[in-house]
């Protein structure tokens, strides 16, 4: 049975590639390490070795085909005793995946990944010495990178600080063995130096989720100027509001977070000035009222968006944040379902957390912790009376709104919790 | 008429326009240049190296005054003034000439005028309102510059009170001064006129002198300068001049009080203003915001085929990086593979005081605000063999590094040479060096440069010789 050469993944990144020229002709020797044909990615050629030997045989892809994907059967090598004859057979096998998506399992999965071994070998070629400038040796290093997977923009193709980075946030790491689809996949993190005397542990890879977490909110955090404001909120009205909806029919079951939502929307309607991002040049104010709704799931934390939240009533807020919160947990909210949105709300009320102050989701301006609604003593009419109380935390963005917007946003969410018939309206 | 017809037209002569110039000459560029001053522009003609020329004259002055810590004697030190504004024009003129040169040996035509965009690819040049040509080209770089911003009610006469100009050329001695921004312009005016003698009051608006310098490096320069004579009021704002026949009553607001001074002169230096005007902007798509004309990283305005480059696209407002913007240009323009946006962290600052002042990339607190975790270096010239021999020992050179990656953040220096010494860390920074590097260097001994050695081992805990 020949073996089958397939087009190689030469980045963890690679979907498809140009087959630029073969530099064997059918009918040559061909030796392990021998270059066999040169690949072109968007970033580079790049050359291709065999990792077995053999004849060529045959040439199933011609040289300058565009376009060509990942693991597609590129040609045919004879291994020793094998004639021609033998070809017309496996090309016929092959060709059930010529043009194929990359498929991760191919016909050659019995034999140890060979498109993994010629993409490493390639790239770590013995005695091929690689420009990086010592920053970006030392980035790599750190994000555990192999600089051979990369394509340097610097003078002479030298990788600089710039093509790491950029590598880091387009999350190649180093088992550039991973699929085609690495981009996507979980990979795994660089192992951290081992301290001798530690307690013991055990390691959880991040996943991509994780690590867009881990940046977006540390870049919040380190670069935007956040400050607070509370307001405690009296909820008893809207509880009762809300204990007679859901008695009156079965076709919807409003939550207090559904009703938060809609406040928020109206009260941005009421202070769009809080409805806003900082850009370089301008602050940027959105006329849609879209809210990212933050939604735990196994793999982390989410936020689904409910789009024009400001002119959609209370049951089909409560409906589509269901169908939302389901999709999050499934990991299958499409992009567009949670990207964008211009404010942020995040309750932890039902795990009974009293008041909390939440990292801003950039590049939104703003961000309301939602905390336990609960009974509290407070002072009416110079007496004290019980009444269900719950603060929340507006974390804001000093950059784009200044205290007093930030105030009187709070105020006019405040007054449609407390009125909640004014939400109606 | 002669030749019309270019590949590439640039207005302005200036260390911006000469150089992108030359640059695209040198890759087969027909190139014309439209000038309607002198070549070399103000940088040449009325900035850069003029003011370098008097500051040479008064450095000189200030060591014969302490020639005895040398054991040298000198009997009455004086000058004339006359003399020293002679020798700083003759030093412009002869750089002018220089590029008049260079421009004719590269095959640039130059143009006498004023120029004016006349529709796409053209422009129109004039001289004294009379037509001098017009001219077509597929591309045009506007490279005009900027001049001194001017405060309303506070308008230079080129009396009393100078800009930049009367105070490159002054007919007279102050014995009083008062400068109005101690920015690199405003401060060296005060430098030369306070080592000259004249008493000098200096009037800064941001709370520290230098204030685009790391803050430490301003608190040394402010008490250098308080040490030499000059008074420094800062956080304060001129509110009033009141002109008499041969001084000018100064209304200082500081703190909530007010003061006024007098003085024979005063010297304007509160910044600049693009020269956008007259260059028949209007009606096309070119961008202009606060005096200034809006590009992207590639220097391209909103009318294809037109290009800005040096002070009228922006800060900083440095020749280095007008003329390396000019070359981007070009080489863009030319097709030339593996050009790159200039890099603005890469620009370094140098303003020649006394002492000298010069920086490169982010200061301290700037690095701490863009939430990098740093390690910060320090080394004064006291420690320095060369720097004692010198007999120049006031002074530092800090350098700011990523704690995490060891990038070179910024470097920010004080003292003797300092503006020689900075471009040993623009390559490091250009090349991406670590801290690691930078330590295997081999730095000459003795040498001021050892100290940019010593501040990156302080950075690390290794400092030597402190």
């Amino acid at each position: 049975m020949p073996i089958q050469i397939l087009m190689p993944a030469l980045s963890p990144t690679m979907a498809e590639g140009n087959l630029a020229r073969w530099l064997k002709k059918e009918g040559d020797t061909v030796k392990a390490g021998d270059v066999l044909a040169e690949i072109e990615t968007d970033k580079a050629t790049m050359e291709f070795e065999a990792t077995d030997e053999g004849i060529l045989g045959k040439i199933l892809v011609p040289d300058g085909t565009q376009g060509v994907k990942v693991n597609q059967l590129i040609g045919l090598i004879l291994e020793e005793g094998e004639d021609a004859s033998a070809l017309t057979a496996a090309g016929a096998a092959g060709a059930v995946n010529l043009g194929g998506v990359a498929a991760p399992v191919t016909p050659v999965a019995t034999k140890p990944t060979p498109v993994t071994a010629a993409a490493t070998a390639t790239a770590t070629a013995p005695g091929t010495r690689i420009f990086a400038t010592p920053l970006a040796k030392r980035i790599a290093k750190d994000a555990g990178i192999e600089l051979a997977q990369l394509a340097g923009s610097g003078p002479h193709g030298r990788i600089v600080k710039h093509d790491v980075e950029q590598a880091i946030s387009s999350g190649v790491t180093k088992p550039a063995a991973a699929a085609p689809v690495a981009a996507a996949a979980p990979a795994k993190a660089a192992p951290a130096p081992v301290p001798e005397f530690g307690p013991a542990y055990t390691e959880v890879p991040l996943t991509s989720m994780r690590k867009v977490i881990a940046k977006r909110l540390t870049e919040a955090k380190q670069t935007v100027p956040h400050f607070y404001l509370t307001v405690d909120i009296e909820l008893d009205k809207l509880l009762a509001l809300r204990a007679d909806l859901n008695g009156r029919s079965d076709a919807y079951k409003l939550s207090v977070n559904d009703f938060i939502i809609r406040a928020v929307a109206l009260g941005l309607k009421k202070v769009p000035a809080a409805n806003a991002s900082f850009t370089e040049t301008a602050i940027r104010l959105y006329t849609d009222v879209d809210i990212s709704v933050a939604v735990a799931t196994p793999a982390g934390l989410i936020t689904p968006i409910i789009k024009h939240a400001d002119q959609k009533g209370l049951a089909a807020i409560s409906g589509e944040m269901k169908t939302l919160a389901v999709k999050a947990r499934d990991g299958k909210l499409k992009p567009e379902e949670f990207q964008g949105g211009g404010f942020t709300i995040s309750n932890l009320g039902m795990f009974g957390v009293r008041d909390f102050a939440a990292i801003i989701n950039p590049p939104q301006g703003c961000i309301l912790a939602v905390g336990a609604g609960e009974q509290r003593a407070v002072v009416k009419d110079n007496a004290l009376a019980i009444a269900t109380v719950m603060s929340c935390t507006l974390s804001v963005d000093h950059r784009v709104v200044d205290g007093a917007i930030g105030a009187e946003f709070l105020a006019a969410f405040k007054k449609l919790i407390e009125e909640p018939l004014t939400m109606l309206l | 008429m002669s030749q019309t017809s270019f590949d590439l037209i640039i207005i302005g002569s200036g260390p911006g326009g000469y150089v992108a110039a030359i640059r695209a000459a040198q890759l087969g560029l027909k190139t014309a240049v439209v000038e309607r001053e002198h070549l070399g522009g103000i940088c040449l003609n009325w900035g850069c190296i003029p003011t370098k020329a008097l500051l040479r004259s008064s450095d000189i002055y200030r060591n014969m005054q302490h020639a005895g810590a040398y054991g040298l004697a000198v009997q009455g030190a004086s000058f004339d003034l006359s003399k020293i504004v002679a020798r700083s024009r003759g030093v412009a003129a002869q750089l002018q000439s220089g590029v008049k040169h260079l421009l004719k040996k590269n095959k640039v035509t130059v143009f006498d005028g004023h120029a004016m965009l006349a529709g796409p690819g053209k422009v129109a040049v004039t001289k004294d309102g009379k037509p001098v040509a017009d001219l077509t080209a597929k591309n045009i770089i506007l490279a005009t510059g900027a001049r001194a911003r001017v405060i309303p009610g506070m308008e230079p006469d080129s009396k009393l009170v100078w800009t930049y100009k009367e105070a490159l050329v002054p007919d007279t001695m102050p014995k009083r001064l008062l400068v109005v921004g101690s920015g690199a312009i405003g401060i060296e005016f005060a430098s030369f006129f306070n080592a000259l003698g004249a008493e000098t009051t200096v009037v800064e608006v941001m709370d520290r002198v230098l204030p685009v310098e790391d803050a430490e490096i301003s608190a040394m320069a402010r008490k250098s300068f308080e040490k030499q004579g000059m008074k420094i009021i800062t956080s304060a704002s001129v509110t009033k001049l009141d002109k008499s026949a041969n001084e000018v009553t100064v209304t200082v607001e500081a703190g909530g009080k007010t003061q006024a001074i007098t003085v024979d002169r005063v010297i304007l230096a509160v910044g600049i203003v693009g020269n956008v005007e007259n260059l028949g902007l209007e009606g096309t798509k070119v961008v202009v915001e606060k005096t200034h004309v809006v590009v992207n990283q590639w220097l391209e305005t909103g009318e294809p085929g037109v290009y800005a480059i040096g002070d009228i696209a922006g800060a900083p407002w440095l020749a280095h990086k007008a003329s390396h913007e000019g070359v981007i240009v070009v080489e863009r323009i030319a097709g030339v593979a593996d050009v790159h946006p200039l890099n603005t962290r890469n620009i370094p600052g140098c303003t020649y005081c006394h002492p000298q002042v010069a920086s490169v990339g982010l200061t301290e607190a700037k690095a701490k605000e863009k939430g990098y975790a740093v390690k910060v270096g320090r080394f004064p010239f006291i420690g320095n063999g060369k720097a004692i021999a010198l007999g120049e020992t006031e002074g530092m050179i800090k350098t700011v590094f990523d704690a995490k990656t060891g990038e070179l953040l910024g470097a920010h220096m004080i003292g003797a040479e300092v503006t020689e010494l900075i471009q040993g860390y623009m390559v490091a920074k250009t090349l991406e060096t670590t801290e690691a590097d930078l330590m295997h260097a081999v730095f000459p001994h003795p040498t001021l440069s050892e100290m940019m050695h010593e501040s990156v081992l302080d950075a690390y805990g290794r400092a030597i010789h402190f």
